[in-house]
């Protein structure tokens, strides 16, 4: 094999990476010597303790739309349970309603069935398209703003700094020792973490249960013990998650970082640190001097502050990371401190490293969010809506289907005529009692008989309010020299309302009539 | 630790592991040490179990775990569940004639589908998981009956079966013709060709009809009737339509004259309780065949 040197794979490397020649905030080691690369008993550990972060206070303009979010998206989240809909007296009167013992799912005016589990298909795929679509106009959206994780995570540090104090007094306390006032502080917070979290848990399991009724049974302690044990249950993850996890939960356990770096693009919006602007960075005292002299200074002043406000731990100076959530706090904390200094704000903004280049070389920045890709994610959840919308507009309220008899196949009766079996299920999804009438076409001398009806002659069902009912139906044909397989069609009528639904089958005889 | 001794990738500028292969050097990214801690954490969860589940197998037996814990006793306890849940329909179907089932849809549909399972369970191996029955045991969906298709005769069939030994059990014996001495080769091939012939089917040229009448008339109608239409008192099956159990060609009938035949179906009281054969009885008729 022939001999590489190592300036050479080096280079191939840098070559290989994003070009951020301009930005050396690591110093680069110089390479090995050859001579002395002879490799020492390693000692650095293989697990590391997570490093506690103190995010501090801020104020600002993405911090106002994380407050306003927050509120909306806990709001719906803790009282949608309690949103009434009239259903009539047969149906509950939740608007959101996850009916596990009677198998439905309400959704105000949507009635959903199991075997109508696809329009979860179609969520879940609009629910992907539009994480895509937010990832390829303006980076890490969902995490910076509206995941779970990110929002209980908020409310949470909001409790502990106001219990415990901002990041200065908090890691003040914490370095000191255990004194009356720290425990108690400490002991406030973990009280209103679990309160958060119990309520959490309460709310959810509301969603599976009339939300008055299961309130007034859980505060009497007559509610079913899963009831109690899913409320425990979210307490905990609540808990533990918001309280302990926090960045850890998207550094180590959540898939979205990983698959968010291969879909996003050149063109995407990234909360960035620009570069072009603040390097070389000096203090603001060395910087201000360089200037007067009429040399070179970046904007950034070494403060820091993008990094003691970050939920995460991050600095964002050293480019796009996994950890970022991109929720824009250091922006807020960059541009307080860049108004202090008589600096334009923004030094930290919504931008592509492409403008940044743009900039650096002298070009006009250009930000393009129609691309092939953004269009493709539109299109894609407009049919997909479309799609859905227009089924739900237009689904059925009754329907049939049919399963022919598998054994046998097909049945000689006495007088040498033919039968065959089927088992038909009809479903009735309006909140009253209905009446239909089953017949057949397909088969010119057939007879119809349907088992467990009225002796009256007619092939009425009745199946009752949001229900489904199967009977059996025979069908026996006296035509001789049948082929082995007629199809039929059953149908199902509704003399009340006129409306019918139908359902395709075969009638089997023996090869060879 | 100390950091001279620690190798530093140049282009990362992260640690490594001191592993190399090929000259390809492993980076250290330390794994968080809450993930260490959840791992040992599932080793105590495991151990717990061993406590509360039945785990180590002993001498002659193993460990019960602290409350005995059993899938066996899981099955019984949920088979009693569902016992309760079933309780004021099976009552209601113990109270019910069988003939009155159907004016109660409910009852009806309750008696079908409990029918349906207890069927597929206990009748399926040999009738059909449908009841569409095999050669020499009888399809349950055609309208012709060995020992009546009445709710109360099918009933009656299920409890005590046929030939089963059961005090109630239906009896009858076809007698081996052949084997016994009863008639001769040649006999029994024209009363063959005969009971053919009563069923429309194609008879063997020259075979002496009238020869086969005589012979029928003295050795098979007593049970299967002069026009052969079978007697359902003693289980003799019609001859004359086109349902055969074992079989409508020469050979077949040749050789059931010739040895007989006499199917065991067994009685399922007290196999079975009285609510299950009733719905049994119920699903059986409704499979198309039923008798008023």
């Amino acid at each position: 094999m022939a001999e590489v040197d190592a300036p050479t794979l080096l280079a191939l490397a840098r070559d290989a990476e994003v070009k951020r020649a301009d930005l050396k905030v690591v110093p680069v080691p110089p390479p090995l010597d050859p001579a002395d690369d002879e490799w020492a008993v390693d000692d650095t550990p293989l697990y590391e303790a997570r490093r506690k972060i103190y995010p501090q206070r801020v104020h600002g303009f993405y911090r106002r739309i994380k407050w306003a979010v927050l509120f909306v998206t806990l709001g719906i989240y803790y009282l949608t349970p309690f949103i009434r809909w009239d259903r009539g007296p047969k149906a509950p009167g939740q608007a959101v309603l996850i009916d596990l013992p009677n198998r439905r799912f309400y959704f105000f005016f949507i009635e959903i069935w199991p075997q109508e589990i696809y329009y979860l298909t179609g969520l879940l795929i609009i629910a992907a398209m539009t994480l895509f679509l937010m990832n390829a106009l303006a980076g890490r959206l969902w995490c910076g703003y509206l995941c779970p994780q990110t929002v209980w995570t908020d409310l949470f540090q909001t409790i502990e700094r106001w219990c415990e104090g901002d990041r200065r007094e908090h890691l003040q306390r914490d370095r000191g020792r255990w004194t009356l006032e720290r425990i108690g502080r400490a002991g406030a917070k973990h009280f209103l973490w679990l309160m958060v979290a119990w309520w959490t848990g309460g709310a959810w399991v509301l969603y599976f249960a009339d939300a008055p009724t299961l309130v007034r049974d859980l505060a009497t302690f007559h509610a079913p013990f899963i009831a109690y044990a899913w409320i425990g249950i979210l307490t905990f993850t609540t808990y533990a998650l918001a309280g302990f996890m926090r960045e850890q939960v998207c550094l180590y356990m959540c898939p979205w970082p990983r698959i968010q770096a291969a879909l996003t693009d050149e063109h995407a919006l990234n909360v960035t640190y620009r570069y072009d602007r603040g390097e070389p960075r000096h203090s603001l005292k060395k910087s201000t001097a360089l200037r007067a002299q009429g040399l070179p200074s970046g904007d950034c002043i070494e403060c820091l502050q993008c990094v003691h406000v970050c939920p995460t731990g991050v600095d964002i100076r050293q480019g796009a990371d996994l950890g970022c959530i991109q929720c824009g706090l250091c922006i807020d904390a960059c541009d307080a401190v860049m108004a202090k200094i008589g600096r334009p704000t923004r030094l930290i903004a919504y931008d592509t490293d492409l403008s940044i280049k743009d900039r650096q070389e002298g070009r006009p920045t250009v930000y393009r969010f129609v691309r092939m890709r953004t269009a493709l994610y539109v299109a894609i959840i407009a049919l997909v809506g479309g799609v859905m919308t227009y089924t739900l507009a237009t689904r059925d309220a009754q329907s049939v289907s049919v399963i022919h008899d598998r054994n046998p196949i097909f049945v000689r009766l006495s007088d040498g005529s033919l039968r065959n079996g089927y088992t038909v299920r009809i479903a009735n999804k309006r909140p009253e009692r209905r009446e239909f009438t089953l017949s057949i076409s397909g088969l010119a001398g057939s007879l119809l008989d349907v088992v467990q009806t009225r002796d009256d002659g007619r092939f009425v069902v009745e199946v009752g309010p949001d229900q489904t009912r199967e009977v059996r139906v025979l069908v026996t044909e006296y035509t001789d020299f049948l082929p082995a397989s007629t199809p039929l069609t059953f149908h199902l009528y509704d003399a009340m309302s006129g409306e019918r639904a139908s359902a395709s089958d075969y009638f089997r005889a023996p090869a060879g009539g | 630790m100390a950091p001279e001794h620690t190798q530093v990738d140049t282009v990362t500028g992260t640690a490594t592991t001191g592993h190399e292969w090929d000259g390809i050097r492993e980076l250290n990214t330390p794994l968080p040490r809450w993930w260490l801690w959840l791992f040992y954490l599932t080793i105590v969860w495991a151990i717990g179990y061993w406590i509360v589940y039945p785990a180590w197998p002993l001498v002659s037996s193993f460990t019960t775990g602290t409350f005995g814990w059993s899938s066996r006793a899981a099955v019984v306890t949920d088979l009693n569940e569902l016992k309760t849940l079933r309780a004021p329909m099976t009552a209601k179907l113990a109270a019910t004639a069988l003939g009155e089932i159907k004016n109660d849809q409910a009852l009806a549909d309750f008696a079908y589908a409990q029918g349906r399972s207890s069927f597929r369970e206990n009748c399926g191996p040999c009738h059909g998981a449908g009841g569409g029955g095999a050669k020499g045991y009888p399809n349950l969906n055609d309208n012709d009956w060995l020992w009546g298709g009445t709710l109360e005769q099918i009933r009656e069939t299920i409890e005590f079966g046929v030939r089963s030994g059961h005090q109630k059990a239906h009896e009858s014996q076809m007698p081996a013709f052949g084997r016994d001495g009863m008639l001769k080769s040649d006999e029994i091939v024209t009363v063959a060709n005969y009971v053919r012939s009563l069923a429309n089917l194609p008879t063997r040229p020259r075979t002496d009809l009238a020869a086969g009448n005589k012979l029928y008339a003295d050795n098979c109608a007593v049970c299967h009737g002069p026009d052969g239409k079978g007697n359902k008192e003693l289980g003799a099956p019609n001859l004359t339509d086109g349902i055969w159990l074992f079989g409508s060609d020469e050979a077949t009938i040749i050789e059931v004259i010739a040895n007989s035949r006499g199917g065991v179906m067994p009685a399922w009281a007290g196999r079975l309780d009285p609510e299950t054969i009733k719905a049994l009885a119920y699903y059986v008729h409704t499979l198309g065949g039923g008798e008023k």
